[in-house]
């Protein structure tokens, strides 16, 4: 299972990579399995702000629904319209095309609540 | 094999229909509402009789239903729909009356609807029933408003409902309709509610809780003396999801439970056809302090005269623009009559001893989640065949290649790999012995050969459908 | 009298293979405090031939359409029914089949839910329709909520010419939402367009209207269009008799967003009010996909690659969504709209349209003569489809009565509804000159 290592994680699945205040966010492999074919994907609106945890969004597979969470407090300035048309990339490059949203963080000290990859990894043997 | 669609058979100037020509003056419709409101073109297949005649009869060809062999889907209680309810429910007398006629018109139609109020309020222990639910869901909903104009009118907030893991979908989705908060709760391992989480979820902003009982898994809540309890002490309310009344009807009574309000599924303890996903009945049925509250209009009887009662200020309001699904309800009421108390409790003991017969010849093949005791259905589950290769969902398909339709899959959430599998009193011994062998065959097929399951069906109209496609590019009408 | 097939022979082999004496054992699972100590107190046990004496003997009770002929309508409409519709639902696969969730099994249904999305779609002139809700108010109610949710405003303007009990259901479904209702009175026999303009703002979710309406009356669904559109977030809902849309322009021509109503006359005998079914259909763009309520069944492609139907988009639906599903709906009214899709293909292109246009020109010939009596007027005389609102000098029950004894059932008191006074007359192809004709005779002798 591919779990890169320069990105962060939470317990239900999302990743987020940092590069200076600006962040992006998606969902982990072992998440796009799971689910299975996704068919659909709802994301907010630009320029809208979310807290910490708060749910952003919706990805859908044709027999289940998962909502997904913002891994930090921030200001999205960017969603994934690809995704409308090809929800697809999520289950093909879940750490790279499949991306869903761009946030700008407010604060970084949030990354402490989160999990890297080594604690990720071992999170998920556990579950 | 694909049957083509109706359109298709179309042909410019073909007929399927004949009506008198007109006998009164013609008029331009024109005239009367204008150019605007005149429609330029109906894009509708031209066909014969014949046409319409041979392509339904195609597509009928292409389903399964009742009357071509077991249904065993948990929870639905796919039971044999006797034809003479149907013969009855098309009696001109009958069918051929207009909702709004005077109820003096209708006495015949309006003695059975009481009649059969009254036996429902008998099987179920309430004390008045509502008829005019269309469905099980449309029966939860005016439950819940129920309870919840109930509260109103006492001056009481509450915002709560709590239902266990194991409900229906409808069960949340109907609380949230009736503008509540849901408060899911685990079973515990025995499958039943768990008292100290239900304890812990109670407090005096809950409204009510929705049960069925016996449960989604079939089995029996033992303590459903103190889950009543526990939440009248706190001021709640008690609802019941009649979806299993089948499994108790002669042997205990959900009134007597100490439920407050209830739906009974008529398209499943009383017979009426499914019709491919409907139309049903979900009357509803509640304690005395609750009848106020009921739907408009509520059906009495004054002397010797059955009437719609439309007075009633307290009442949560319509549901159905008129009475519910009476067609539905003269076959109930048919049903009743045939069988008697005598005959609904036999049935109640059929559909059980079915039940717990195929639970014990298939233990052993697929791993049984919870041991307890259960009535007249019952959950295995699909993980051994899982690990070697084929999953439940297989094992739905692959049965329809014998033939057979498949138990509920997925369901409850609360098992892996779920198979709910309720047989129903209808069908007799050997029937049953057919299905348990085509689950063990296919069992073994999954040692010897895990891809002719996993690939399955092979034998059907069509084979697995890609339900991907359908979602993302959805083609939704012609 | 029951439907168990296994002997006592059959039952005891079971008991023993389970490992008890008696069935009750296995009910010991009960607790006794709940147990039923008695037998329960419900007659039966009748053989066929009783059981259809005893319902014959009460069925005796009614005045049924098939001795009287009737002139009423108000949401539930006497049209011919082809035979063949109740031959071919009779098929024991169309009815006793459960909903179409193993596909494979089930592509009958669902490619006659296609079918029938298609054509109520067509006959709309809407994008996409659901496979049924429960009846036209629970339709109408959904429509509402569903357009709610679209627009994410709660002010909800309810045409007085919205069938009474539409209004009540809407109310009755509305009431745990917080949705503000506004019900927007009437100017003869139309809403009142002034008021409604007054009443339209920001907030607002939907305006509804039905087409023709209660009083059949053809609201001035282009002007309604003109107010609406200088709101961007508003809907448009137009609850439509589908009969009639042989011959009328559909919503869909004057923008409406969402159509919906009772698709009883499609077909569908009048049963004391049901089963009937309710129709929705709607534009097709995204946001709307994503809120109908209800099955809706999709074309395509099995393993093979041979064309296949399936249910789709269930993600919106409560066995999946649970408390976020766009609607409760699980059991829909699937069998009447078979039996409607039969019909649709039946009646055909030529077909829909003589219905709609031989019950409007036999219900003008009505209204013509009642005219020309001295105790009647029609009025909506300039503007109605095949139903209208007459008001009489007469006490109106007198009249009833007098036209019940010749055998007539002479259109319904306005005074059930609490609203306006009158009667409401509807007529439809199936009725015939000289039946009109006693009509207009017996009325005269008032």
């Amino acid at each position: 299972m591919n779990i890169p290592n320069d990105l962060y994680y939470t317990e239900n699945h999302e990743w987020i990579s940092i590069d200076g205040k600006e962040a992006v966010v998606g969902i982990s492999e072992h998440a796009q399995e799971e689910l299975g074919d996704i068919v659909f994907v709802e994301l907010p609106s630009v320029e809208e702000e979310l807290d910490q945890f708060e749910e952003f969004g919706v990805i859908e597979s044709v027999k289940a629904v998962s909502d997904v969470f913002m891994p930090v407090s921030g200001v999205i300035v960017e969603v994934n319209e690809d995704l409308m048309d090809e929800p697809e990339k999520i289950n093909e490059d879940p750490f790279g095309s499949g991306w869903l949203i761009k946030v700008e963080i407010k604060d970084k000290g949030e990354l402490d609540e989160l999990m890297d990859s080594t604690e990720y990894q071992a999170f998920l043997e556990e579950e | 094999m694909a049957e083509r669609l109706i359109k298709d058979y179309s042909s410019p100037g073909r007929k399927g229909y004949s009506l008198p020509p007109l006998d009164v003056p013609d008029l331009e419709l024109e005239e009367y509402v204008g150019n605007k409101y005149s429609r330029d073109e109906l894009n509708f297949p031209e066909v014969s009789e014949v046409d319409v005649v041979r392509h339904y009869t195609a597509l009928s060809e292409l389903n399964y239903g009742v009357d071509s062999g077991i249904y065993p889907l948990g929870s639905c209680t796919m039971k044999y729909n006797p034809k003479r309810n149907e013969d009855i429910a098309r009696l001109n007398k009958l069918s051929q009356i207009h909702p709004y006629q005077k109820e003096e018109d209708v006495q015949g139609s309006l003695e059975i609807l009481y009649k059969l109020k009254d036996d429902l309020a008998e099987i179920s222990g309430m004390d008045e029933m509502t008829l005019q639910p269309a469905s099980g869901a449309h029966g939860e909903f005016t439950g819940l408003l129920i309870i919840k104009k109930y509260f109103e009118d006492k001056g009481i907030e509450k915002s709560k409902v709590i239902v266990p893991d194991s409900a229906h979908g409808t069960n949340p989705a109907s609380a949230v309709m009736a503008g509540f908060d849901v408060v899911e709760i685990d079973s515990n391992e025995h499958g039943m509610i768990d008292i100290e989480k239900l304890k812990e979820a109670v407090d005096d902003d809950v409204a009510a809780l929705m049960l069925t009982n016996p449960n989604t898994l079939g089995i029996f809540e033992k303590d459903i003396s103190e889950i009543a309890d526990i939440i009248h002490e706190a001021g709640g309310l008690l609802y019941y999801d009649g979806a299993n009344l089948n499994a108790v009807m002669g042997y205990a009574r959900p009134g007597d439970m100490d439920f407050d309000v209830l739906h009974l599924n008529l398209h499943k303890t009383f017979s009426t056809p499914h019709g491919g996903g409907g139309p049903g009945s979900g009357t509803v049925g509640v304690k005395e302090f609750l009848k106020p509250y009921l739907p408009r209009p509520v059906l009495s009887k004054k002397e010797d005269c059955y009437t719609w009662d439309y007075d009633s200020p307290k009442s949560i309001g319509k549901l159905h623009a008129f009475y519910g699904n009476y067609g539905v309800l003269i076959r109930a009421y048919s049903y009743i009559k045939t069988l008697g108390s005598e005959g609904l409790k036999k049935t109640t003991e059929n559909a059980v001893l079915n039940a717990n017969y195929m639970k014990n010849k298939l233990k052993e093949e697929f791993v049984l989640p919870f041991e307890e005791n259960n009535l007249h259905e019952f959950v295995l589950s699909g993980v051994k065949q899982k690990e070697k290769g084929a999953s439940t969902l297989n094992i739905a398909k692959r049965l329809l290649d014998y033939g057979q339709y498949a138990p509920t899959i997925y369901f409850p959430l609360v098992v892996k790999e779920a198979m709910m599998i309720e047989p129903t009193e209808t069908e007799n011994l050997d029937t049953l012995n057919k299905f348990i062998e085509t689950l063990k065959t296919i069992s073994k097929e999954i040692e010897e050969n895990p891809e002719v399951v996993k690939n399955a069906p092979h034998n059907t109209s069509v084979r697995k459908l890609d339900e991907v496609k359908a979602a993302r590019e959805p083609d939704l009408r012609w | 009298m029951d439907y168990v097939s296994n002997t006592n022979k059959e039952r005891n082999l079971m008991l023993k293979e389970i490992g008890v004496e008696a069935v009750e054992e296995i009910f010991s699972s009960i607790p006794e405090k709940v147990r039923l100590d008695r037998e329960l107190d419900v007659s039966g046990g009748m053989s066929e031939l009783e059981l259809k004496n005893h319902i014959n003997e009460l069925a005796e009770k009614n005045y049924s359409l098939d001795e009287y002929t009737s002139f009423l309508g108000a949401g539930a409409y006497d049209h011919y029914i082809p035979s063949i519709i109740d031959h071919l639902i009779s098929r024991q696969e169309y009815y006793t089949a459960y909903t179409p969730y193993q596909a494979e099994l089930s592509q009958g249904t669902l490619q006659a839910i296609y079918e029938y999305q298609s054509m109520i779609a067509e006959l709309t002139g809407m994008d996409i329709a659901n496979a049924s809700l429960l009846d036209g108010g629970s339709a109408a109610a959904e429509a509402v909520l569903m357009a709610a949710r679209v627009s994410r405003k709660n002010k909800v303007l309810l045409s007085s010419g919205l069938h009474p009990a539409y209004r009540e259901v809407t109310k009755t479904y509305g009431s745990p939402k917080d949705l503000d209702f506004v019900e927007i009175g009437l100017e003869d026999s139309t809403t009142d367009l002034d008021e409604l303009e007054s009443q339209l703002d920001d907030e607002v979710a939907a305006i509804v209207v039905q087409y023709p309406n209660f009083y059949g009356s053809i609201e001035d669904l282009e002007r309604i269009q003109e107010m609406k559109d200088k709101y961007k977030k508003a809907l448009l809902i137009v609850v439509a008799n589908p009969i009639t849309l042989g011959t009328l322009t559909p919503p869909s021509e004057f923008g409406a967003d969402i159509v919906a109503g009772e698709g009883q006359s499609l077909g569908n005998t009048v049963n004391y009010g049901g089963p009937y079914l309710g129709y929705l259909a709607c534009k097709g763009d995204r946001k709307f996909m994503r809120q109908i309520p209800g099955r809706i069944a999709g074309a395509t492609e099995d393993a093979e690659g041979n064309r296949g139907y399936v249910l789709t988009l269930q993600t919106r639906e409560q066995h999946i969504r649970r408390a976020k599903a766009t609607s409760n709906i699980c059991t829909n009214e699937a069998l009447n709209s078979t039996i409607s899709t039969i019909y649709m293909a039946t009646m055909g292109k030529q077909g829909l349209k003589e219905v709609a246009d031989q019950s409007f020109k036999k219900a003008h010939y009505l209204a013509d003569k009642i005219n020309e009596l001295d105790n009647f007027e029609v009025v909506n005389f300039d503007n109605f489809f095949h139903e209208f609102w007459l008001k009489s000098k007469k006490p109106i029950n007198k009249l009833i009565a007098h036209l019940k004894q010749n055998k007539i059932l002479g259109g319904i008191n306005l005074s059930r509804f609490g609203e306006e006074k009158g009667l409401l007359l509807s007529v439809t192809e199936k009725r015939t000159k000289a039946e009109i004709d006693e009509l207009v005779e017996l009325m005269g002798e008032m």
